[in-house]
């Protein structure tokens, strides 16, 4: 059986990083552009670990940690945010927030 | 054995991550990126960072979808999502990025010939033990000011998702009672 090397993650990694990028391009939805947002983060997060780990290094494992750590706040400050705008307008389209005319 | 295992969770998690982004439906969109979370902390246990793997678990799955599930209770999650028509330009531009990764990523190999571990992993040291060695020692402050930043978006997020948050958030008290003495006058 073949063996697993870097340049495997780190394809898989670009694969599931272009699968994010496709979601953020093709969403309206300011809720599944931030499902998009997550997975770009996950992919990222391989590459680090996977990378950390040929190189026997602990740095990429540590980096991952942060940014699990940002995305959870992330999370948290844009899930508050968008509970606010439904509730005020009753829309979570990215098309209905452009309210500057420029 | 190990590449069995690659393969398998790199196609359940491409899958699952390709549901997330093609479906019209909020709530399977959530349900695949939940799977797709678990599947993904397979790989951090298979490249041997045991710690990693289950902080995704419990942060992702755990804290992440749950919080995204409390969220879509406020919306309208019956309704099929609307996509977006966007336009060329982003398109291209953002093929373009993804282009320029892939190229980056099989030519990076040649750049790193000499890379050395700056935080070696010792012998016979388990991955959360050498986690906790780093992580206290050469990554404390960033550690803390993660804290600290957890902490701000905690509060951030009782803030906005608080009751009164229906009224301006930039008008202070004052203002809002001459607006409203403007208004009687009127």
């Amino acid at each position: 059986m073949m063996e697993i090397t870097l340049q495997h993650y780190m394809i898989l990694s670009v694969v599931l990083f272009a699968i994010g990028l496709i979601g953020v391009m093709r969403r309206k939805n300011l809720l599944m552009l931030f499902f998009a947002t997550e997975i770009l983060l996950n992919a990222v997060n391989i590459a680090f670990a996977a990378i950390g780990s040929y190189y026997g290094d602990m740095t990429g494992q540590m980096f991952a940690f942060f940014i699990i750590a940002i995305a959870a706040s992330e999370v948290a400050v844009g899930l508050g945010l968008l509970v606010l705008w439904y509730k005020r307008t009753g829309k979570i389209d990215l098309d209905a927030m452009t309210s500057m005319r420029g | 054995m190990e590449a069995i295992a690659f393969y398998t969770f790199a196609i359940l998690t491409t899958v699952m991550f390709l549901i997330t982004v093609l479906t019209s439906h909020a709530l399977y969109a959530l349900s695949a990126l939940a799977a797709g979370m678990i599947f993904i902390s397979a790989f951090f246990f298979l490249l041997g960072a045991d710690f990693l793997g289950a902080i995704q678990i419990i942060v992702y799955t755990g804290a992440v979808m749950a919080l995204y599930a409390f969220g879509m209770m406020f919306f309208d999650t019956t309704r099929d999502v609307v996509e977006k028509r966007t336009s060329p330009q982003l398109i291209f531009g953002l093929s373009g990025v993804a282009a320029l990764m892939v190229v980056a990523i099989f030519t990076a190999p040649i750049i790193s010939g000499n890379i050395e571990a700056l935080y070696p992993a010792i012998d016979g040291v388990g991955n959360s033990q050498m986690v906790g060695m780093v992580l206290f020692t050469k990554y404390l402050i960033p550690f803390e000011v993660a804290a600290i930043m957890l902490l701000v978006a905690m509060i951030a997020g009782i803030v906005l998702a608080g009751k009164k948050m229906d009224h301006s958030l930039t008008l202070m008290q004052d203002e809002i009672e001459c607006i409203n003495e403007e208004k009687e006058q009127v």
